[in-house]
């Protein structure tokens, strides 16, 4: 489904700022495969969803989606392949824009634009038993702008238009981390719902080690730009977090850093 | 200075208003969607009127000469927008290069730097001898324009150049080209705004390669007045066709309160610092609001209030 091959980045080459983001990840998911990413801060989680999403050329690598090679494709082409939800719920959504519209911008992912009107009865319709299934009123809502809308109520908004066509691969950047706890728990379930009913292939950066347990059928940790750990099947399943710290230690010979990942419950 | 003088200038300041309501909704186009403040139209309202007096005296029917002003515009607009997103240059800069490359453009256009075009020779579409005429035709374009423009910004195409305008990163995570948008949204700008300049040519019975300077204050003058008073009148929750109309209905506003300050005894001269000061005002005043809402001494008064209670 997903090859990354050696991809490396770097940004700022050349100047006093130099950081070296990306050194060598190489990845493959299956298809269905729903892998956590976890790691410190500069560890290259968010660098490496940017990475396959294109936001920028690589320095070296190839990214491989579903047998395209897709390394040298712009990132709005990309977009066909790919759903994605970000940190910021600003990000994933235009806000001066009504959520319906912004159902059908998603619905036409990858899709040519042309002169019919934008949103179709049919469509309406559609959206209107999709924001049901959300279950946070946005089905009565549909020509209200984003903008009204409150941070988890956008990732869900986002996490739908993500998904609405059928995503090769689904991006999640650390989507809950800028939501309070019981929202993001909320978000995390409508996430794990999408992925199985779908039964899509995606990857989550999380900062909470517990998320990173609890979800998905891979984890993965990330450490200065490398993929350290790579934990699937029976023996994620049986994962704790005192275990994946041992493990950190073990192969990094230093102490996990982040606090915030060690204390968020 | 009587009262009489002052109702005699208003219907052609109403009629004058109209016409740069087109190019207001144009700047609408540039300003409000695609969040660009698009300095081209300076040299594009002045490429109008060129194009449109140089066809019109050599001959070619006002038709096809208001459609050649209008595909000027366009490509003044493609260029801005090619310079901006193909080359990287800052969208003011896009903009200010090629305003200062018009006025070259406009002087070869036209040999001399005014041309006049009579309507005692050709059959103008507007003219200042006949206001009542000149109103009904500039409402007709404005209605039909603002009808199209509405159809197609509703259509998958006008979508993807609003989500552009909104939020590039959402635009391209969704598959949306947001340059080739920017490019659309700015040919499309100032494809309007010469078809404006192309009626005011002939309104004034003359182009001249000045007749755009501060076209862009008056244009965001208009848009402003527009959004604020329809804001007033709708509390927000605004239909996008009347949030055009509102920018055209803002020129004319632009253009009565000229014609009052004018009456007041204000010199010509000063027009100029008077509609900057103006636009300066309204783009500071919602800035300014926001600041105070959030600042310390605010809360501090929200804070005794408090006690008070």
């Amino acid at each position: 489904m997903l090859e990354l091959k050696n991809i490396r980045k770097t940004f700022n080459k050349g100047t006093i700022n130099e950081k070296p983001a990306l050194r060598g990840v190489n990845l493959t998911l299956e298809d269905g495969d729903f892998a956590t990413v976890i790691g410190g801060n500069g560890a290259g989680k968010s660098t490496m969803l940017n990475a396959i999403a294109g936001v920028w050329p690589l320095d070296a690598g190839k990214v491989i989606i579903n047998g395209t090679d897709v390394t040298h494709i712009p990132e709005y082409k990309r977009a066909k392949y790919l759903g994605r939800v970000f940190q910021d719920p600003m990000t994933g959504t235009a806000a001066d824009m009504q959520i319906m519209e912004n159902l059908s911008l998603a619905y036409r992912r990858g899709k040519s634009h042309g002169l019919r009107w934008s949103i179709t009865r049919a469509e309406k319709e559609k959206y209107h038993e999709l924001l049901k299934e959300l279950d946070l009123g946005l089905e009565d809502r549909m020509t209200s702008k984003v903008g009204l809308l409150s941070g988890g109520q956008r990732q869900a908004l986002t996490l739908l238009m993500a998904t609405i066509q059928r995503p090769e691969l689904l991006l999640l950047d650390e989507h809950t981390a800028a939501l309070d706890p019981k929202t993001a728990a909320k978000v995390l379930e409508l996430t794990d719902k999408f992925v199985n009913e779908g039964k899509l292939t995606a990857l989550m950066v999380t900062h909470n080690m517990h998320d990173a347990i609890a979800h998905g059928n891979r984890l993965i940790m990330m450490d200065e730009g490398r993929i350290i750990i790579d934990i699937k099947g029976e023996e994620k399943k049986k994962l704790t977090v005192e275990d994946l710290l041992a493990k950190f230690e073990q192969v990094s010979g230093s102490e996990f850093d982040s606090d915030k990942a060690l204390l968020s419950k | 200075m009587t009262i009489a003088s002052l109702l005699a200038a208003l219907p052609a300041s109403v009629a004058q208003g109209l016409l740069w309501g087109i190019m207001a909704i144009g700047v609408f186009i540039t300003f409000k969607i695609l969040d660009i403040a698009d300095l081209t139209v300076d040299g594009s309202i002045a490429l109008g009127g060129a194009v449109a007096v140089m066809a019109i005296t050599h001959g070619v029917s006002i038709g096809v000469a208001m459609v050649l002003a209008t595909v000027s515009g366009l490509a003044a607009g493609l260029v801005t927008g090619i310079l901006h997103t193909l080359l990287g240059i800052p969208d003011i800069l896009a903009g200010i290069l090629s305003q200062i490359s018009l006025y070259s453009i406009n002087m070869n256009i036209m040999g001399k730097s005014n041309q006049a075009v009579s309507v005692d020779r050709f059959p103008l579409l507007v003219t200042l001898r006949d206001i009542p005429h000149t109103v009904i035709m500039a409402a007709i374009f404005l209605v039909v324009l603002i009808a199209i423009l509405y159809w197609y910004f509703g259509t998958e195409q006008g979508a993807m150049i609003r989500a552009t305008g909104c939020n590039v990163n959402m635009a391209r995570a969704q598959g949306i080209n947001t340059n080739l948008c920017k490019v659309i949204g700015l040919a499309l700008s100032n494809g309007l705004v010469a078809l404006s300049g192309a009626l005011i040519a002939q309104y004034q019975g003359n182009a001249d390669v000045n007749m755009g300077r501060g076209a862009i204050v008056i244009g965001l003058a208009a848009v402003i007045i527009g959004q604020v008073i329809s804001e007033a009148l709708f509390k927000r929750q605004i239909n996008f066709a009347l949030r055009m109309l509102f920018a055209a209905i803002g020129a004319v506003i632009y253009y009565m309160v000229i014609t009052f300050v004018l009456w007041l005894g204000l010199p010509s001269q000063d027009m100029k610092l008077f509609s900057a000061i103006v636009v300066a005002v309204f783009l500071a005043v919602p800035y300014l609001k926001g600041k105070w809402n959030t600042s310390f001494a605010h809360a501090e008064i929200n804070d005794t209030e408090g006690v008070e209670d």
